[in-house]
């Protein structure tokens, strides 16, 4: 199996990860895509230097992760290309912040540091609570909730159709880098010069694979929207998770965890 | 049910893949459309199915000319299964694909869902139904893009290859199935075989005309008309 092949794999696996059933799972598509947002933005909210602050968020993808029986491993394990991208965001803060915020054990911590480490947990957290979401919620359910929530219909057809475009593409990709490795025996990767043609004939054989795979949807009546997943109506649940989890995200912003539980330990 | 009347058609300028073709398919006939590679086959099954647009003449499906303001009307009486099952199945699930077809057709979802276990249930496959698409074998994946379009309940299949690719084993389901339908089924094949157990009646296009137009045993048993036409009698009668 090559690297695309595996990829496709692993996309496909999305779905099947969607597909199972948990608490999580069944809880009402927009109830966790507004919980999501919500939980975003919160985290993105955070001061620059508030770390003690920031860091009990991770306890509510935690909990997630363990009532809805997707491993926290696999998570990671699929983000591992999207990972080092956001936790190089704040890399040369500790070169322009140089200001020492505290001492630990006699080392000068400066904000810089800190404030580099709050970005990489943002860009983490985040990324953690997206992969959740994707990973509880089928994508035809989550559009069904983007259509209930009066997203236009042209930008959630959009979404679906390059979801599964994607795959389209990787798929054209794994077939031809299997034909060029056939031919191209001890050579890593594709050689530079065969980028241009290898990039042209890509798009030329996706081109093709999308119109027949359009042909295919438009002779059984597809007319420009989706008829989405019978997502289930929103119920008291949905509306007690949403309501649970916010009021857990406000008290974790501004009800200062970190101090509480350090004062019970510390005098 | 079908009517092709003098259509001609170009993809390019002056190079004509179909000349003044003419032919009509009865209700309930199974048909097949065989011919070298290039002859114009799958050009005549987009015709229909208004994928491309005559350059003139007319194709008529049930009494309706197929026309910019008719495809809808004209492809819910038409199932077509293409070549490549990938290109068919583009949703998630087996159940997805079947369902995407009688939605889009405006059937409620709990007669879409008796219609897909319907469909299922004739043809054995019950077993797929929340199989994953990219987890089934390529001979399952064509039981079931024939499946994806039985469930539109179509009054026509046409079928691009229906056997191509298939191990002996798959290939024999699959004939069977098409023998079973009762549809009416044009299928544009190589496979000479499977047009002699399953049809009727044979077209053999050459060179974007008909080169022939008659009963299947009696055209598919000519070799000297086969050889012309680039064409092999079917291997049961190879040897002859």
């Amino acid at each position: 199996m090559n690297k695309m092949q595996k990829a496709l794999a692993e996309l496909a696996e999305m779905d099947e990860l969607a597909a199972m059933r948990s608490p999580v799972h069944r809880l009402h598509p927009g109830a966790k895509l507004i919980t999501t947002i919500v939980y975003i933005m919160i985290t993105l909210s955070f001061g620059k230097y508030d770390l003690p602050g920031l860091v009990p968020m991770v306890l509510w993808p935690a909990m997630m992760f363990s009532l809805s029986g997707v491993r926290v491993r696999t998570c990671f394990y699929k983000l591992r290309i999207v990972l080092p991208l956001v936790m190089a965001v704040g890399l040369f803060n500790p070169f322009f912040d140089r200001q020492t915020m505290l001492t630990i054990g006699g080392i000068a911590v400066s904000g810089g540091v800190i404030s580099m480490i709050t970005l990489m947990l943002k860009g983490v957290f985040s990324l953690m609570a997206s992969f959740l979401l994707m990973a509880t919620t089928k994508i035809d359910s989550l559009c069904a909730a983007l259509r209930k929530l009066h997203v236009p219909a042209l930008l959630v057809s959009l979404l679906q159709l390059t979801y599964r475009y994607v795959g389209v593409m990787t798929e054209e990709l794994a077939v031809m880098t299997d034909a060029y490795h056939l031919r191209a025996p001890g050579q890593k990767g594709i050689h530079i010069s065969a980028w241009g043609s290898f990039l042209g004939q890509l798009l030329l054989r996706s081109m093709d694979r999308a119109q027949e795979l359009y042909s295919s949807m438009i002779l059984r009546g597809y007319h420009e929207h989706f008829h989405y997943a019978d997502i289930d109506r929103f119920r008291g649940r949905d509306a007690l998770y949403m309501l649970i989890s916010v009021m857990f995200f406000v008290l974790l912003r501004y009800g200062n965890i970190s101090q509480l539980v350090g004062g019970l330990v510390v005098r | 049910m079908i009517g092709f009347q003098n259509v001609d058609f170009s993809y390019e300028k002056d190079r004509k893949v179909l000349h003044d073709m003419s032919f009509g398919i009865g209700k309930g006939e199974s048909v097949g459309l065989i011919g070298a590679n290039g002859a114009g086959k799958s050009t005549i099954m987009k015709l229909m199915l208004g994928l491309l647009g005559p350059d003139s003449g007319r194709v008529l499906i049930d009494g309706i000319e197929v026309k910019k303001d008719t495809l809808s009307d004209i492809r819910a009486k038409l199932g077509f299964v293409l070549q490549n099952s990938d290109n068919q199945m583009f949703m998630p699930t087996v159940y997805e694909d079947m369902i995407f077809g009688p939605l889009n057709y405006g059937l409620p979802r709990d007669e879409a869902d008796r219609r897909v276990d319907e469909v299922l249930g004739r043809l054995g496959l019950e077993y797929l139904k929340n199989r994953y698409n990219h987890k089934i074998s390529g001979g399952e994946k064509r039981m079931a893009a024939i499946a994806t379009i039985l469930a539109m309940e179509p009054e026509a299949v046409l079928m691009d290859e229906p056997t191509s690719a298939l191990d002996p084993y798959n290939r024999r389901i699959v004939i069977n199935t098409i023998k079973s339908l009762d549809q009416t089924r044009l299928i544009a094949s190589h496979d000479l075989d499977m047009i002699l157990d399953t049809c009727d009646r044979v077209i053999l296009i050459s060179g974007g005309r008909i080169a022939a137009d008659g009963p299947a045993e009696k055209i598919l048993t000519d070799k000297e008309l086969l050889e012309a036409n680039r064409m092999e009698l079917p291997f049961r009668f190879a040897g002859r």
